[in-house]
């Protein structure tokens, strides 16, 4: 029995349905093939650049904020201890902007051909987990040359890889429909995450922030987040318990948020975009 | 409306644009704010362009139907709404089976990847499976003769070879309904052959095709029957020669409401008074006259000049010619009433009848459109020095001026 499909004009709450998301997996598969394919043919260094990257930028953090502004880092090596959060940083950078800016890349697909838009952006989300898992190699080669033992908190790491990759996601799905009807976002978005980056303690511990301002940073989502990486990576002590569950609780309300507001635009994008 | 077995069902769908969000329409925050704050907003509740209204069809398996209709009519935004790129505003659509799409071939292809890779990425995104590529690979690189380039990046490849090899995994997807839109003007003639032969097999194998265009002839080679769009509406669903026939007659009707300004499309500012022909009839070859009227512009416009293109086209919808004033130097001032003349030479047009439609155009966009301001034939009298058979004329859009020679070397 062949199925039948029925077409409608979408209603409110327009949730994408699970057999079409299955069937188009496929399209995940090749379009996240196509990203990373492209993003090294015709580069000489190729896939050195996803290891030089956070190398160099932990290095040029180390310097300033560990040498020049002799911020604390804990006790550990500056440059792995900013190495971590580079590392982390990138993967929740990397898959927001990627994801933001995906619909509109993908222009031409997605005013002609037909399958859940939502694959778009998680797609992009792929090339950044695989950037991610690269650098994670040459960070444990660094945890044995610093020889630091981060303990069984290191068998947490996926969860925390995924919970931040989903907040990213989250933003970057809603960011990349409303993209689609209003440019701004294209240009917000960079300069938002610019000042964010020196707001989060990636390149500095939460200690050598000032007694009286340590609240506003522990409030700061993203330093649950970078906690957690520096937890089950460099051994240092669990951030506190409200902090993990903050993490998981935000990490699932984005990303549903974010499928949520997509999917109530994805009907329009054809004729907007 | 019972168990029948069709293969697609639309009932009473229609869909609307708002022409605040498809003409200039707010692309930042900023301009949107702005807008809003003019009670800019309001204006665009009332702009409303229904691009398909209260459409009901059905279609049994195994059919091949023809959607044809003028431009403007609402073909593509129909074949867009049964793949699903866009959502209709109104009614609904059924479908059995998988809906596979050829609306523009190589939408996807990447020009950095290999034809190899572009072959299972365009696949996923039609949507074939993996082991369905696989299994076709073979099939898709033959079908295109790309085997030597298949892994040379499609960037290098040739326009011609852009579009073999994109129409051959398009040619390729296995779903039980096809929609195509005018794709077979793609290639050399040879490759066209091939094209229109495999969809031709997609019928006669039981598919249900969904084709669109305004060239009547592939229509009448390829489709079963067809249905007739006029202004969005459905005019008339039947075999293909009927609607063919509906679609001319049609024709005069359409040409009489195009004679009201109120039903032209276009910024309105300046508009045609009269076109006229010199001689209605004459023989292919002739030089012939279009000549037009315009009164000065209904207000002071920013951008004055303007200038006039005519569209030869013939009965099937074919732009034959494009004679635009530019080309000749020539723009016409709007502050004063116009009275220009168009000669046109040297264009060996076969027999047939022929309608002109006319443009006026400014810097900022058309200001009129006139759809078949006029109309002449082409009467049966040929200017080659003898006579052959029809085998030795029937092809090609006109006839050119041309000479044989001979000499021993």
């Amino acid at each position: 029995m062949t199925q039948t499909t029925l077409i409608e004009p979408p209603g409110r709450l327009n949730l994408p349905r699970s057999a079409d998301l299955w069937r188009a997996r496929d399209v995940v598969v090749r379009l996240a093939q196509r990203d990373i394919i492209v993003r090294y043919r015709q580069t000489v260094l190729g896939v050195a650049w996803v290891i030089i990257q956070p190398v160099m930028s932990a290095g040029v953090f180390s310097l300033i904020f560990g040498s020049v502004a002799k911020l604390s880092s804990d006790g550990l090596p500056f440059f792995l201890f900013t190495f971590v959060g580079t590392l982390s940083w990138n993967l929740f950078n990397g898959v927001l902007t990627r994801s933001a800016g995906s619909l509109l890349a993908n222009q031409a697909l997605v005013a002609k051909v037909f399958f859940p838009r939502l694959l778009v952006p998680i797609s992009t989300a792929a090339s950044c987990v695989l950037d991610f898992a690269v650098g994670l190699c040459v960070g444990v080669g660094l945890l044995f040359f610093y020889q630091v033992n981060p303990g069984w908190a290191v068998l947490l790491l996926p969860l925390w890889a995924l919970l931040f990759a989903l907040l990213g996601l989250g933003v970057g799905m809603a960011a990349s429909a409303l993209t689609v009807k209003y440019r701004d976002v294209g240009y917000v978005l960079p300069w938002l995450l610019q000042i964010l980056l020196y707001a989060s303690p990636v390149a500095y511990a939460v200690s050598s922030v000032p007694e009286r301002l340590r609240w506003l940073f522990e409030a700061n989502p993203l330093t649950w987040y970078l906690n957690e990486f520096r937890w089950s990576l460099l051994g240092v002590g669990a951030p506190p318990l409200w902090q993990i569950a903050g993490s998981i609780v935000l990490a699932l309300l984005v990303a549903f948020v974010g499928v949520l507001y997509f999917q109530s635009h994805e009907r329009e994008f054809a004729d907007v975009i | 409306m019972l168990q029948k077995d069709f293969a697609v069902r639309a009932e009473h769908l229609g869909k609307t644009y708002r022409l605040g969000t498809t003409q200039p329409r707010p692309s930042t925050l900023a301009e949107s704010v702005l807008t809003r704050l003019r009670g800019g907003e309001r204006r665009t509740d009332t702009g409303r362009f229904e691009a398909l209204d209260d459409i009901s069809f059905e279609i049994p398996h195994g059919e091949a139907l023809g959607i044809v209709g003028r431009n403007g009519a609402g073909k593509s935004t129909l074949l867009k709404i049964l793949t699903r790129v866009t959502a209709p505003t109104r009614g609904k659509l059924e479908f059995r089976g998988r809906m596979g799409s050829l609306l523009e071939v190589g939408t996807g292809f990447h020009p950095e990847l290999t034809g190899r890779e572009n072959i299972y990425l365009n696949g996923a995104l039609l949507g074939m499976n993996k082991a369905e590529i696989t299994r076709q690979f073979d099939a898709i690189v033959d079908f295109s003769g790309m085997e030597k380039f298949l892994d040379t990046p499609v960037k290098r490849y040739s326009s011609g070879m852009y579009v073999r090899l994109a129409f051959a995994v398009a040619a390729h997807l296995e779903t039980e309904i096809l929609a195509i839109d005018e794709v077979l003007a793609v290639g050399d003639a040879e490759f066209q052959r091939k094209s229109l032969d495999k969809m031709r097999e997609a019928a006669t194998q039981g598919r249900t095709v969904l084709y669109v265009s305004h060239m009547l002839h592939t229509v009448k080679t390829l489709c079963t029957s067809a249905i007739l769009l006029e202004r969005g509406r459905l005019v008339h669903h039947g075999s293909v020669d009927s609607t063919l026939q509906a679609y001319s007659s049609s024709f005069a009707h359409y040409a009489a409401m195009q004679e009201d300004p109120e039903n032209r499309q276009g910024l309105g500012d300046i508009r045609f008074e009269q076109v006229w022909m010199g001689t209605e009839q004459l023989a292919s070859g002739d030089d012939f006259e279009i000549g037009f009227r315009v009164p000065p512009a209904a207000r002071p416009l920013g951008v004055n000049p303007y200038w006039v293109s005519a569209h030869i086209v013939d009965e099937g919808g074919t732009i034959i010619a494009q004679c635009d004033s530019r080309l000749n130097g020539m723009t016409y001032s709007a502050d004063r009433a116009q009275r220009g003349r168009l000669i046109v030479k040297n264009l060996w047009l076969k027999p047939g009848t022929y309608s002109v439609d006319l443009f006026a155009c400014q810097a900022g966009g058309v200001q009129d459109a006139w759809d078949a301001a006029a109309r002449f034939e082409v009467l049966p009298q040929l200017r080659y020095a003898a006579l052959a058979a029809s085998d030795g004329m029937d092809k090609g859009l006109v006839f050119a001026d041309f000479q044989y020679e001979a000499g021993a070397r």
